[in-house]
């Protein structure tokens, strides 16, 4: 859009004809891309049980399961989240700590040769790629179903989102403390505690609150693949179609969910 | 931290030189502790059991090489079919997102009683994962990529809806005052004052929807709602490692080309 514009103020009319070509160019590709996606969704039509199976599924969640709010033995609602936000919580903290030297690796100001910062960046995307379900999946056939599968799935794949926003506040940094303790004859370790570790921790401490946020969010549906949580009784009540019970998780999920990012939005204007 | 610093212009005769803060500091670090060590009781998540668990992710890793490449013609459909739910979920969902955008923002002159539930409305959307909505569109359209579709539209309505009336706001009000002082009404002002200032932000918001939704969409399938999910469940339960990670790495290759596609269109708009 822009382009056209700017090449249409361009007077000559050449670049007038070419910005009209380029804007049918793309106008051609963009239909031949939805005409391919359409494609894609063979649609069947909607099917006969459509609308009893809606009416039950709006049924369930005007009248919610109470009864599965606590149950004194067993899993219950309070459980499930309660494992939720633990797992949230420890994924974050193995990201936070796994990522930091996946971060002073991929920052350019951190290493001479730009070969090595760009190693670190490609690293962080290739782990960014994957989605954390895929993860999860992984480690639950690696070391069983359960909340450790969980905590390892969140903790990984946020090490890809931390690492570019740690090693991008890296280089972000004020240069002034760090040559100064250079040339007072500072090594390395001591550049690196008293000059850069003060002026990134408060934006550290921000980002971990705000991939806690997510990762609440992912955590909430890491039980649909066995990875423990909320998600293992929300996969049983959809399964059974006990739409009830799916109505008072799906309340305990947006309750949680409000409460987490209330409690960290505060934290967070603590912190900076 | 960074106290010392900034009340020493203020009060130069007497500048407080002690480090401030510190026990509160320590307080709150030993609160995170209390908090690290109960979370790992109550899940059983120990050091231990990772050191416990590594020869086994080793020899998984093992089993995944090398990937059986001659499964990549069968997937090749599927991985396609991520796509186009994705393209399709996020185009439709960007579409909804238009109107209730403009219902949210505050500097268009709609009223509060409409802005402040169309945006508790936002909020609630998207507290809700996407593959809790395509588990429930799978039980009432039934398993295939519709019901996937329709997933990722209410979650992209959700987030560029809600990404979209923040950019609203923060647009020149200039033009807006000024075409209102010449009487335009308020349809002719969302239409020449409103849109060519937010419209390279809806795209490039829709750009960044659509790189999160090809990553949602190529876990859809675990749920029955369609693309390479489903693949990869199946892989996953006849224990075919092989089969598993060509999957993933093709999911790899085609994420990779659309967000370098999409960074690469979105530079141009902004």
């Amino acid at each position: 859009m822009k382009n056209t514009t700017s090449a249409a103020s361009g007077n000559t009319s050449g670049s007038v004809l070419g910005s009209r070509i380029r804007f049918a160019v793309i106008t051609l590709v963009v239909i031949a891309v939805y005409f391919w996606s359409v494609q894609g969704i063979h649609f069947e039509g909607i099917q006969g049980t459509a609308g009893t199976v809606s009416k039950s599924i709006l049924q369930g969640f005007l009248h919610p399961d109470w009864s599965f709010v606590y149950i004194p033995e067993g899993e219950d609602l309070l459980r499930g989240l309660l494992d939720t936000l633990v797992i949230s919580i420890l994924g974050t903290v193995v990201a936070t700590v796994v990522c930091i030297p996946f971060a002073f690796w991929a920052s350019t100001n951190m290493s001479r040769h730009l070969a090595v910062s760009g190693s670190g960046k490609i690293v962080l995307s290739v782990i960014r790629v994957f989605p954390e379900i895929v993860v999860a999946i992984l480690f639950i056939k690696a070391v069983g179903p359960g909340s450790f599968a969980g905590v390892l799935a969140l903790g990984i794949h946020s090490v890809g989102m931390l690492g570019k926003l740690y090693s991008e506040t890296i280089e972000s940094i004020d240069r002034g403390p760090q040559e100064a303790l250079i040339a007072s004859g500072a090594n390395r370790l001591q550049v690196l505690r008293y000059a850069v570790l003060p002026q990134v921790i408060p934006q550290f401490l921000s980002y971990s609150l705000y991939r806690f946020e997510i990762n609440i969010r992912s955590a909430t549906t890491l039980g649909l693949v066995g990875a423990g949580g909320i998600g293992t009784p929300l996969i049983f009540a959809l399964q059974v179609r006990n739409w009830n019970r799916v109505g008072i998780i799906l309340l305990g999920i947006i309750v949680l969910v409000i409460l987490t990012d209330l409690v960290s939005g505060w934290v967070r204007r603590r912190i900076i | 931290m960074k106290t010392p610093v900034s009340t020493a212009p203020i009060n130069p005769a007497a500048p407080d030189l002690s480090p401030p803060h510190k026990y509160k500091q320590l307080a709150g670090w030993l609160v995170l502790f209390a908090v690290l060590i109960a979370c790992s009781i109550r899940t059983d998540v120990t050091p231990y059991q990772l050191i416990v668990g590594l020869p086994q992710m080793g020899s998984l890793l093992q089993e995944m090489f090398p990937p059986d490449w001659s499964y990549l013609p069968t997937i090749w459909g599927p991985m396609m079919e991520t796509v186009q739910i994705a393209i399709l979920g996020t185009t439709l969902g960007g579409l909804l997102a238009i109107p209730v955008a403009l219902l949210c923002a505050s500097n268009l002159g709609i009223s509060r009683f409409v802005s402040l539930p169309a945006r508790m409305m936002l909020n609630l959307i998207r507290t809700i994962p996407d593959l809790l909505f395509a588990a429930i569109f799978v039980a009432v359209f039934g398993i295939g990529p519709f019901a996937g579709m329709l997933a990722l539209v209410f979650f992209s309505f959700g987030l560029i809806a809600k990404l979209t009336f923040e950019a609203i706001e923060a647009i020149d009000p200039g033009p807006l005052e000024a075409m209102s002082a010449v009487g335009a009404n308020r349809m002719q002002i969302i239409m020449f004052g409103v849109v060519p200032q937010a419209l390279p932000y809806f795209m490039s918001y829709l750009l960044y929807t659509f790189e999160v939704n090809v990553r949602a969409a190529s876990v859809l399938g675990l749920v029955g709602a369609g693309g390479i999910g489903l693949l990869l469940d199946r892989a996953l339960g006849l224990f075919r490692y092989d089969r598993a990670s060509i999957i993933v790495l093709l999911t790899l290759v085609i994420v990779l080309v659309i967000d370098y596609g999409s960074t690469i269109i979105r530079r141009k708009l902004l």
